[in-house]
């Protein structure tokens, strides 16, 4: 997949034309042209919600096929801890774990693992560097992608870590070559994933050259697999789980902020909430806050779209899940896990630019202003850009024409019947 | 095509959860014309400082944006009560502000402090009674 862009994308036999995902896409990256949804792909974060709002099932996120595993010899799960979430009763993550062996996997190694790791390293880099703080929590790769391309200002507090299924597919692989004495390409490091957000992030990371994720499959595939497995397995799963309370707790919304022990948090969940909240803190409304934990999707990782369970069931779940394990059960030996550093700072990509040069920008934006005072600001969406302002930027960067608006067109239309009328 | 764009807003007096809305347009606007991060920074907590205050002392008023090649200048004009001693307003930590607008967080007396910090140049002129016009100016070059 070299020329991997993003994992949302259109089935445009499937796409009505509709504007339900234009209206719903928080970065404005869609378009209806010639009927069919396009979707900007500098614009798009891969959050989700127009796989999440489209009726027709014209949206899919693109990730692995189960069979993916036939291309290993030696074959790693990485469960997030948003698939114990999926499961009625269930009181033991082994079940989980023992049914993915099952599957076909040789080994498993959680990703709550790794978070508590990185729970830790957190604590100890936030109380190391309290001149920078609020931080921001790093896991959220729509987050990342977001800060990136529309607060720069904000770059600077993002947490410099990465997210923990990249921590956890590190280690695994080192493991897994110890284990086997294999050589690292025949053994496939696999991440069973909530959201689509992951599947981009593992195939064209921002801060790290390479993941060592070799692929991504989705949760709502490998579900209906480990159902009949976990029965298999209910009365005598084997002891391979490693993470305590603070790991598995990052699939919901307030987990990561958990793992902190610091009440100086504020946790946001949900793409529309997530950006109000990185608004205010650009704008300095608040600064006294040791953490800031912003997951795009409602609830937390158990609202990615790659989910079986309702957010909030799973949510619910999720807790019951927590009350009885230890708090954590990995401890660095180290202050820092090298590995778990972002290799290259993340870098400020402008793409909402206008124009080149601020003074080209000034006469594009009195262009826009212009072009907004003539348009109804019914924002209907008719035209395919999501609000009148996004067609009138269309418009000026070439790839939109005034007629696209219906009340422009009609009035074009009536008064040329007026004309005809006359002669 | 010109090259100065001016941009007004009208500060309402009655609805506390919309101030604000003019300086976040604004922001908006900025973060499209291509300006250093720190720029659009200083401009948009100046300005939403200065908007803020108006809601708060002055029943609202109007905002004025200039934004031109070399600069982007805010000027803020009330029909408030006006500020008897301006040197005191200007002190950091000094506030006029009622009760129920601390019990809401702001009122810390570091509304004109923090736009005169964040903008490169302020002039404030205020008569008792008749209002107060404030002018921000932040250079690009």
């Amino acid at each position: 997949m070299t020329d991997f862009e993003h994992s949302v994308r259109l089935d445009s036999d499937l796409c009505k034309g509709c504007i339900n995902c234009i209206k719903r896409c928080p970065t404005q990256a869609i378009r209806v042209r010639n009927g069919k949804a396009v979707i900007i792909s500098e614009f798009c974060i891969d959050c989700g919600e127009c796989i999440r709002v489209c009726p027709h099932h014209a949206k899919l996120a693109t990730y692995d096929p189960l069979d993916v595993l036939d291309n290993y010899e030696y074959k790693v799960a990485l469960p997030a801890p948003s698939l114990y979430a999926q499961f009625n009763n269930l009181d033991d993550i082994n079940i989980v774990l023992s049914a993915l062996k099952l599957m076909g996997f040789d080994d498993v190694y959680e990703v709550s693992g790794a978070a508590e790791m990185v729970s830790e390293m957190s604590r100890r880099y936030v109380a190391d560097n309290k001149d920078k703080r609020p931080f921001i929590g790093s896991a959220c790769p729509t987050i990342v992608r977001l800060v990136s391309i529309r607060f720069p200002n904000l770059i600077e507090h993002l947490l410099p870590f990465n997210a923990p299924v990249d921590v956890a597919a590190a280690l695994a692989r080192k493991k897994a070559i110890k284990d086997t004495g294999l050589p690292s390409d025949k053994i496939g490091i696999i991440f069973i994933s909530p959201c689509p957000a992951k599947v981009t992030a593992c195939k064209k990371p921002i801060g790290i050259d390479k993941s060592d994720v070799d692929a991504v499959i989705a949760i709502k595939e490998v579900y209906p697999v480990l159902l009949p497995l976990m029965k298999q397995v209910v009365n005598k799963p084997e002891e391979l789980s490693t993470s305590g309370r603070i790991g598995v707790g990052w699939g919901n919304s307030g987990g990561e902020s958990g793992g902190m022990l610091t009440d100086s948090y504020l946790a946001a969940d949900g793409i529309e909430n997530a950006i109000r909240v990185l608004e205010d803190l650009e704008d300095e409304k608040f600064d006294r806050l040791e953490f800031i934990e912003l997951n795009a999707c409602s609830g937390g990782c158990v609202g990615g779209v790659l989910n079986v369970e309702n957010p909030y069931v799973a949510q619910a779940k999720l807790k019951h899940l927590c009350k009885y394990l230890p708090v954590a059960c990995n401890h660095l030996d180290t202050d820092y896990i090298d590995g778990a550093f972002l290799k290259k700072p993340i870098e400020y990509n402008p793409v909402f630019n206008l124009a080149d040069n601020f003074e080209e920008s000034i006469a594009i934006m009195s262009r826009i202003d212009e072009l907004c005072e003539k348009f109804p600001g019914l924002d209907c969406g008719s035209c395919g850009a999501p609000t009148c302002k996004a067609l009138a930027e269309d418009i000026v960067r070439g790839e939109a024409s005034e007629n696209d608006c219906i009340e422009i067109l009609r009035k074009y239309l009536k008064d040329k019947s007026k004309e005809l009328e006359k002669k | 095509m010109s090259n100065t764009i001016t941009l007004k807003y009208t500060v309402s007096s009655d609805d506390f959860t919309r101030a604000g809305e003019a300086s976040s347009t604004v922001k908006s606007k900025l973060k499209q014309m291509n300006l250093p991060p720190e720029i659009i920074r200083k401009v948009a907590i100046a300005m939403y400082e200065g908007e803020i205050n108006m809601f708060i002392h002055a029943n609202g008023g109007e905002i004025t944006v200039e934004i031109s090649p070399t600069e982007i200048v805010i000027v803020l004009e009330d029909k408030g009560p006006g500020i008897e001693n301006i040197t005191q307003a200007m002190t950091a930590g000094f506030s006029t502000a009622p009760d129920n607008i601390r019990s809401l967080g702001f009122g810390a007396g570091m509304g004109l402090p923090n736009m005169k910090k964040y903008s490169d140049e302020m002039s404030l002129s205020s008569n008792v009674g008749v209002g107060t016009t404030v002018t921000m100016k932040v250079f690009i070059k």
